[in-house]
């Protein structure tokens, strides 16, 4: 393979590769708060994608993108007033059922608000056809976008759970809810303020990946269970090794797509997490008696 | 005690005769093959009731064995196995072959349905013990989201690999005579034949369930169901039950693929979506279970109205929502046959004892 081809391969696999990672990231802010997936992360993506198309005919692209997250980091919150917090005796089976009820709710919405075709946002810079080139592969330059975008986040969150009261809080809930609530924190608010978080993370990721892979309605449940692979990949709760996960799974995707039909390039990530599953359930990261809930 | 287990199938029996002859006496088919497809499709639901009812764990993945099932019936049928002179002097004198005619009049000659039916339920077992063995360990998400996962891939296979009919699946799956003049056949005058036997399959399944619930086994799996830890502390082989069971309910789905693909003669890899699979843990939770009549009457119920088209455009949301009122407003299901069963009975003792 020559270089440049294995150079574009690496790109196109990092590009995706970190929309996973940031996926996985919102399941993980979940996860820590809650001890639960939420099986609609992968709709928040497609909800904040949508919203910012629409806005984006209206108003300048950056404000367009604010209001998406924002308006989906809302809907996060309400998914989880109106829903997740109703459930009596919250079982791990209840409320994993009730996600997939909001989430084929919030996918159903969407098809009838945008209908089934197909959307994307413009380019952040330039045009689909504008390339930097780059060890003599051709590269847009909404990848760096999106790398960027995915280092910011993942920064911010950490700066987020070390420096502010919230991201403390949050991570008490996390490491103890019992004696976090003894503390005086408001553990029911910060499972709000979690779903929030995790729907605004999710809808940035759909905005800034919309002008290379398109938007459309049912895109939520592939992304969610490559978002959960990466997840857990690099083990359940922990948002550093998701990134180097999510990389991965990226990359061998990408690269996967030489040695198979482009048809079954899903059902490679697939494979990995049931080889995941089977072998090393606490991820490649992490020890084998790992508890299940860690911090950032 | 033998008739109070075995009066609710009675009763079942009873009311299936009843809905035939309301069904004949409007003289529209139609209604026959929907609920002959409901049927089916309740078949599904009642092997994922066992799974989340007795066994405590979720499968987002039914769709997929009832994909297998039907996906390999409809291969190995449809399959002219008229140029592989080996394949053919091999099988013809077991008498596993079939030689009949295709559209156009030529000859085809290919697998007997039975032991396509034997290979398919054969294939389920291998791929629900490869999903199965290593996520059955694990817990709660893990098993759903792998099942999910396992879902998919049966999606993606069956639609990106052209010799099973990508998105078109296969359409001419021929009929599948059972013995005699018995035979699963989607044509008109083999309507009320088809509404038996698949009525049959579900009698069957209610009739191990009634049973497994009180069987040592069944004990076992409604002690797993309310703490693994105490049934693993009381000898119970926790691990081995649930695999059994998640195998067993993996069969039943595949079971109804292969049946209802003779039955339609064709599947299509819209059987195979993941939201197929969600649709049938609606009907489970809506049906309260732990529940195996409420799972039936919802997969009636629901997939006859479904294939009626009731819900129209709003199909999909329609089981979401069931999903999630039933999770936040009645989490114990619809259907409350035994409670209503044990009020009986109380009031009968105590007219008795009076």
């Amino acid at each position: 393979m020559p270089t440049d081809q294995i150079v574009q391969y690496c790109l196109s696999g990092v590009t995706v590769g970190s929309i996973y990672a940031i996926v996985a990231i919102g399941f993980n802010i979940i996860y820590n708060t809650t001890g639960v997936i939420n099986f609609a992360q992968g709709e928040f993506v497609v909800l904040g994608a949508m919203t910012a198309v629409s806005l984006a005919a209206r108003m300048p692209l950056a404000i367009a993108i604010g209001l998406a997250v924002l308006i989906t980091a809302l809907i996060g919150a309400l998914v989880e007033l109106i829903f997740i917090r109703r459930v009596k005796q919250p079982t791990v089976l209840r409320l994993i059922v009730i996600t997939i009820g909001v989430s084929i709710l919030l996918r159903e919405t969407a098809l009838h608000v945008w209908d089934e075709k197909v959307r994307a946002l413009p380019f952040f810079t330039g045009t689909e056809v504008s390339s930097v080139t780059l060890l003599g592969a051709h590269v847009s330059p909404q990848v760096f976008w999106v790398l960027g975008v995915c280092a910011v986040i993942v920064a911010g969150l950490s700066l987020f759970y070390k420096f502010t009261l919230p991201g403390r809080a949050m991570r008490a809930c996390a490491a103890n809810r019992t004696a976090a609530q003894l503390c005086g924190i408001q553990v029911r608010w910060m499972v709000t303020v979690s779903f929030m978080l995790s729907a605004g993370v999710g809808a940035l990721a759909g905005c800034v990946i919309s002008p290379v892979t398109q938007t459309q309605y049912d895109m939520g449940a592939p992304l969610a269970i490559k978002g959960f692979t990466v997840a857990i990949l690099g083990g359940l709760g922990n948002s550093i090794a998701a990134v180097a996960a999510g990389l991965l799974l990226g990359l061998l995707e990408a690269f996967s797509i030489s040695l198979f039909p482009l048809a079954y390039q899903d059902v490679v990530a697939i494979l990995v997490l049931l080889a995941v599953l089977c072998f090393r359930p606490s991820g490649l990261f992490g020890r084998r008696d790992a508890p299940a809930a860690g911090g950032f | 005690m033998r008739f109070r287990r075995y009066a609710p199938i009675a009763g079942l029996v009873l009311f299936v005769i009843a809905l035939q002859l309301a069904l004949s006496a409007t003289g529209r088919t139609y209604y026959f093959t929907q609920i002959t497809m409901s049927v089916y499709y309740s078949l599904v639901a009642l092997g994922l009731c066992l799974l989340m009812g007795y066994a405590g764990q979720i499968s987002l993945g039914h769709a997929g064995f009832f994909a297998i099932g039907g996906y390999t019936a409809a291969f190995l049928t449809t399959h002219n196995l008229a140029a592989s002179g080996g394949a053919v002097r091999l099988l013809r004198p077991l008498g596993l072959l079939v030689d009949r005619q295709d559209l156009y009049g030529n000859a085809v000659v290919s697998l007997s349905p039975w032991l396509a039916l034997a290979i398919a339920l054969a294939i389920t077992t291998a791929v629900a013990l490869l999903v199965g063995l290593p996520v059955i360990r694990l817990r709660g998400h893990y098993l759903a989201m792998a099942t999910l996962g396992f879902g998919l891939i049966i999606y993606r296979v069956v639609l990106g690999t052209p010799g099973l009919g990508e998105a078109d699946g296969f359409s001419d799956v021929p009929p599948f005579r059972l013995f005699g003049w018995l035979e699963v056949n989607g044509r008109k005058p083999f309507a009320a034949q088809n509404y038996y036997i698949a009525w049959t399959w579900v009698a069957m399944v209610m009739l191990l369930g009634a049973n497994l619930v009180r069987s040592r086994a069944g004990r076992a799996l409604r002690a797993i169901h309310e703490s693994e830890e105490a049934a693993d502390a009381l000898g119970i082989n926790v691990a081995r039950y649930k695999l059994t069971v998640f195998v067993l309910s993996a069969w039943l789905a595949a079971l109804a693929g292969v049946f209802a693909a003779h039955y339609r003669g064709g599947i299509g890899p819209s059987e195979a979506t993941a939201f197929k699979s969600i649709r049938y843990v609606a009907i489970v939770a809506a049906g309260g279970m732990t529940n195996l009549w409420g799972a039936l009457t919802m997969g009636v119920l629901l997939n006859f109205l479904s294939l009626r088209g009731v819900f129209g455009s709003y199909d999909d949301a329609v089981f979401g929502a069931i999903l999630i009122a039933i999770m936040l407003f009645a989490p114990d299901g619809l259907v409350r046959v035994p409670r209503l069963f044990r009020r009986i009975r109380k009031k009968l003792d105590g007219s008795l004892v009076a």
